[in-house]
């Protein structure tokens, strides 16, 4: 520790601390505008210049470390006329529009100049004028000529999100901020510089001249989609959320969002919103009051209960659903007699079922994957699956942390990856029980060698690993890995309540059906809370068959959907920002929110929806009056951490039996900007290149076999149902596989995210 | 020997005529009561009646939607909703004043960057109902178009105190 001053005011500091980081510490405010804690010093702004004693000229508070015995002075005459000085040269070629600026009300250009700088300008001549410039849909950089130059945006880029989107092109007067070539900013953290931006440059085009900073009332809330449970501050305005920034927690989020969680937000105002219930009669689709829609769906339930017997009804759910929505629709569904509800609709190795010790989770806390000097990363589209966990991995890398990567595509993970290995679907139970057996012989070099030279290792199965056919196998072949590195493994998990739907035990118990079961062995009638089946599930083409020849399809959800073609019950439910509710994050954080607005229309939240048809239909235990009594009639007395357990149920099988395809197996990820429901329907985020349609990615051999190009439309067909899309070659993936996507409305007709795919000229 | 006084005080009428000579003083001062509406007193420039909206010498509205007057205003009488016009300038949709809610402070031109919303001379106005009061935003700048010459000048005559 080092014993500085500043205004009078004994500090101590840390060894290699930066003045400003020392003042901040001490609660002494200094001005600043490029420096940022999560970023590198720039120290271009010099707004931050202080006086320190025996220094002839001010100091930049940013840039100066701290050394013992150093004496600062922050509201010296010297400090003060430096700082006012600055501003007056970052006003000179500042527009100064601030009353049709977005950021007006909370800028720091605004603040600063109030609280450091001069009365008045010397400056009279004709300012700059940078041009606008398109760099996508969410970042708007129409107004670049209120640019500062402090590269806060291109810092983001080239150490946060990986890749340097914006750049700074020419100097001095001409300095201005770009893209390269013109070309968009993709990255799926972008809107960070958004929030990054101290100045008006670069705002949020969802939101620009929607509303004034000071008209807009703040609420918490939490993502409702990756598994992360970032904090959200909703922002909203006559009931209607306008915009979505993060809430500060060096544990998650730390002060980014990804774009998904930022800009989702615009799914709750679409169109398409279910806002009346809905029941179906005669073919004809009718808008009822709830009392009506409860209760006919509530005697059909029991029709069936009684007819065909309970187990004949099936419950699936989407884990973007709050804990309370869930327990309340297992209790519901047991109260009835059934055992078949499911959460886990993208899964198709049910094989753990029953034996798992316990919720399976991240096995460590966020914060521990920063701090990791040894990661394997099996079966995961990181970037797309889990923008904030990337950048933390990122960050780990960055201080030298070794990664390593065990999937079958091999995008770019924008960070250096140590190992990687990539294969086909059927061999990724191969490759790792290869790491296993290196791992067992000391094996010196590879993912083997890296592991075990790691001291902090941990071993994460991504999306693509928990949907696999075989991903009992590789949870085994992770843990064992795992022990002997003597590292933690688990699960990147899939959406925001994955855990929290094992909490509350909404998984079918020993003689229920799962989700992929339920749908194989068509149900008599089935309960949907926010699934779109054709696009939320493992198989879409089996859903639908299942849907449709079903007696009675309930759907609860905030969206009118494909379900008007077969459902008999629409009911509309609320979305996370209109109901109260509770997220289990990967991590096994549990987190409650209140709604942000009112429910649309005449929307009601999913738990008192499934608490009055609980009554409707007399089951005992349907009493709770708010959403915190369901809460704590599950989580109340539980150990949470003691129920998290990824302790693997099946023994490894070291001859893993590997299926061999005779075609081509698809490998299907779900894009960022298809998750969910609310996201889908986002227009802003479908217009960004994730949110493009979907292309047929091939090995450029398999490519010439079929005597196809990038960019021939291709007809794709899986079982009886076919798609048209363009076709587009990509050498890393291995051959014998096609790369298509699934939950998206373009593949919707086809098979198993996993099954076997044939590609033809169209 | 008090009560003798007050005799002589009344029997000599001293108390009538003191007050004689006030109403007389007065009789033949001059006039200080304005016969409104026959006769009005002066107005100052700075004089804050009927609200109106002005545009530019072009044609174009002033206003850009920037809403201070809506943050300022203390007695929440003013309501706007922003847009993005086609050719990409923020301009408002709505921009309502109900002068039934209005305690003409000011603030409101006092706050506007543009000099758009502005406060006329003009008083003599009324309402048969209470939503004649309402004035939205074609009433407001058709104030202005009526009043410009006259706002013009008041802003050429303030111009100088600022």
């Amino acid at each position: 520790m080092i014993n500085i001053e500043i205004d009078g005011k004994q500090i101590q500091a840390e060894n290699g601390a930066t003045v400003i980081e020392a003042a901040h510490s001490a609660g002494i405010a200094i001005p600043h505008f490029c420096y940022h804690k999560k970023l590198s010093i720039a120290a271009n702004c010099r707004m931050c210049l202080v006086q320190v004693e025996k220094a002839p000229k001010p100091l930049p508070a940013c840039a100066t470390p701290v050394t013992e015995g150093m004496k600062v002075h922050t509201h010296s005459e010297q400090a003060v006329k430096a700082q006012q000085g600055v501003m007056e040269f970052l006003l000179v070629n500042h527009p100064l529009d601030c009353p049709i600026c977005d950021q007006g009300g909370e800028c720091m250009l605004q603040d600063m100049s109030v609280g450091y700088g001069g009365g008045h300008s010397r400056y009279h001549e004709e300012k700059r004028t940078v041009l606008a410039k398109d760099i996508g849909p969410l970042v708007s950089a129409e107004e670049m000529s209120r640019c500062i130059n402090c590269t806060r945006c291109v810092r983001f880029g080239q150490e946060i999100a990986g890749q340097m989107e914006l750049g700074q092109a020419f100097r001095g007067e001409h300095a201005e901020i770009m893209s390269f070539v013109s070309g968009t900013v993709n990255s799926e953290l972008s809107g960070n510089m958004i929030d990054l931006c101290p100045v008006g440059a670069l705002t949020s085009k969802p939101f620009r001249y929607k509303a004034r900073s000071w008209e807009l009332s703040r609420r918490r809330s939490v993502s409702a989609h990756d598994s992360l449970g970032s904090g959200l501050a909703v922002h909203t305005k006559n009931n209607r959320v306008l915009r979505v920034l993060p809430i500060e927690n060096e544990d998650i989020n730390e002060c980014w969002l990804s774009d998904r969680d930022r800009f989702a937000y615009e799914g709750l105002n679409s169109a398409e919103r279910l806002t009346k219930p809905m029941i179906k009669q005669d073919g004809k689709w009718q808008e009822v009051e709830w009392q009506v829609a409860l209760e006919f769906a509530a005697n059909g339930l029991r029709h069936i209960a009684n007819g065909a017997g309970a187990e004949q009804i099936g419950a699936l759910a989407t884990a973007n659903s709050t804990l309370e929505e869930l327990h309340l629709l297992q209790k519901l569904m047991r109260g009835i007699g059934s055992d078949n509800v499911d959460f886990r609709l993208r899964q198709s190795d049910f094989s753990g079922d029953g034996k798992q010790q316990g919720a399976s989770w991240l096995g460590m806390s966020i914060a521990d994957i920063g701090n990791a000097d040894r990661l394997l990363v099996v079966g995961s589209f990181l970037r797309k699956d889990h923008p904030l966990l990337a950048a933390r991995i990122r960050k780990a890398v960055k201080k030298g942390a070794q990664v390593s990567i065990i999937h079958s595509t091999d995008d770019d993970l924008l960070m250096q990856v140590a190992h990687k290995t990539i294969v086909a679907p059927g061999a990724l139970v191969d490759a790792l029980d290869k790491v296993a057996k290196g791992m067992a012989a000391k094996q010196a070099d590879g993912i083997a060698g890296s592991l075990l030279g790691g001291e902090r290792v941990a071993v994460l199965l991504g999306n693509f690993a928990q949907q696999h056919p075989q991903a009992a196998q590789l949870q085994a072949l992770a843990q064992q890995i795992a022990t002997a590195a003597n590292g933690k493994f688990g699960f990147l998990t899939e959406a925001a309540n994955s855990v929290g739907g094992q909490l509350v035990n909404a998984v079918p118990g020993a003689k229920g059906l799962n989700a992929a079961a339920m749908l194989a062995t068509p149900r008599k009638a089935y309960v949907l809370l926010n699934v779109e089946p054709e696009l939320d599930c493992a198989n879409p083409q089996q859903a639908m068959a299942a849907m449709q020849a079903a007696d009675l399809v309930i759907a609860m959800s905030a969206y009118k959907h494909h379900a008007t073609e077969y459902a008999d019950v629409l009911l509309p439910i609320a979305p996370y920002t209109e109901t109260s509710g509770t997220f289990v994050s990967a991590e096994g954080r549990v987190q409650s929110f209140k709604g942000a607005v009112k429910p649309l229309g005449e929307t009601r939240p999913a738990w008192k929806v499934l608490r009055v048809l609980g009554n409707l239909l007399k089951l005992d235990g349907f009493s709770q009056d708010t959403s915190e009594a369901v809460r704590d009639e599950v989580l109340k007395g539980m150990d949470v951490a003691a129920k998290l357990n990824n302790a693997s149920p099946v023994p490894t099988q070291h001859s893993a039996p590997s299926t061999q395809h005779s075609g081509l197996q698809r490998v299907a990820d779900v894009p960022i900007y298809y998750s969910d429901a609310v996201v889908r329907r986002s227009a802003p985020l479908q217009a960004t290149t994730d949110g493009a349609i979907p292309l047929v990615w091939m090995h450029g051999e398999e490519m010439k076999k079929l005597g196809l190009q990038s960019g021939t439309v291709v007809k794709v067909s899986q079982g009886q149902g076919s798609v048209k899309l363009f076709a587009a070659a990509d050498d890393k993936l291995p051959v014998g596989v096609v790369r298509l996507a699934a939950g998206h409305a373009a593949t919707a007709a086809l098979g198993a995210m996993f099954g076997t795919i044939t590609v033809e000229r169209a | 020997m008090k009560k003798i006084i007050d005799f002589f005080k009344s029997f000599l009428l001293l108390e009538l005529l003191k007050g004689m000579s006030v109403t007389g003083k007065y009789f033949f001062a001059r006039h200080v009561t304005v016969e409104y509406p026959e006769e009005k007193t002066p107005q100052s420039f700075r004089f804050r009646g009927l609200h109106a909206q002005r545009r530019y010498a072009n044609g174009e509205e002033r206003c850009i939607a920037c809403k201070l007057c809506e943050a300022v205003c203390p007695a929440l009488a003013i309501k706007i909703e922003v847009a993005e016009r086609a050719d990409g300038s923020r301009r408002t949709t709505q921009y309502d004043i109900d002068l039934v809610k209005c305690i003409f402070c000011g603030f409101c031109e006092e706050s506007c960057p543009v000099d758009a919303i502005v406060e006329t001379r003009v008083f003599e106005y009324h309402g048969e109902n209470r939503g004649d009061l309402y004035y939205t935003k074609a009433m407001l700048l058709a104030n202005g178009d009526r009043l410009e010459t006259q706002i013009a000048l008041d802003r050429a005559a303030d111009a100088k105190y600022r």
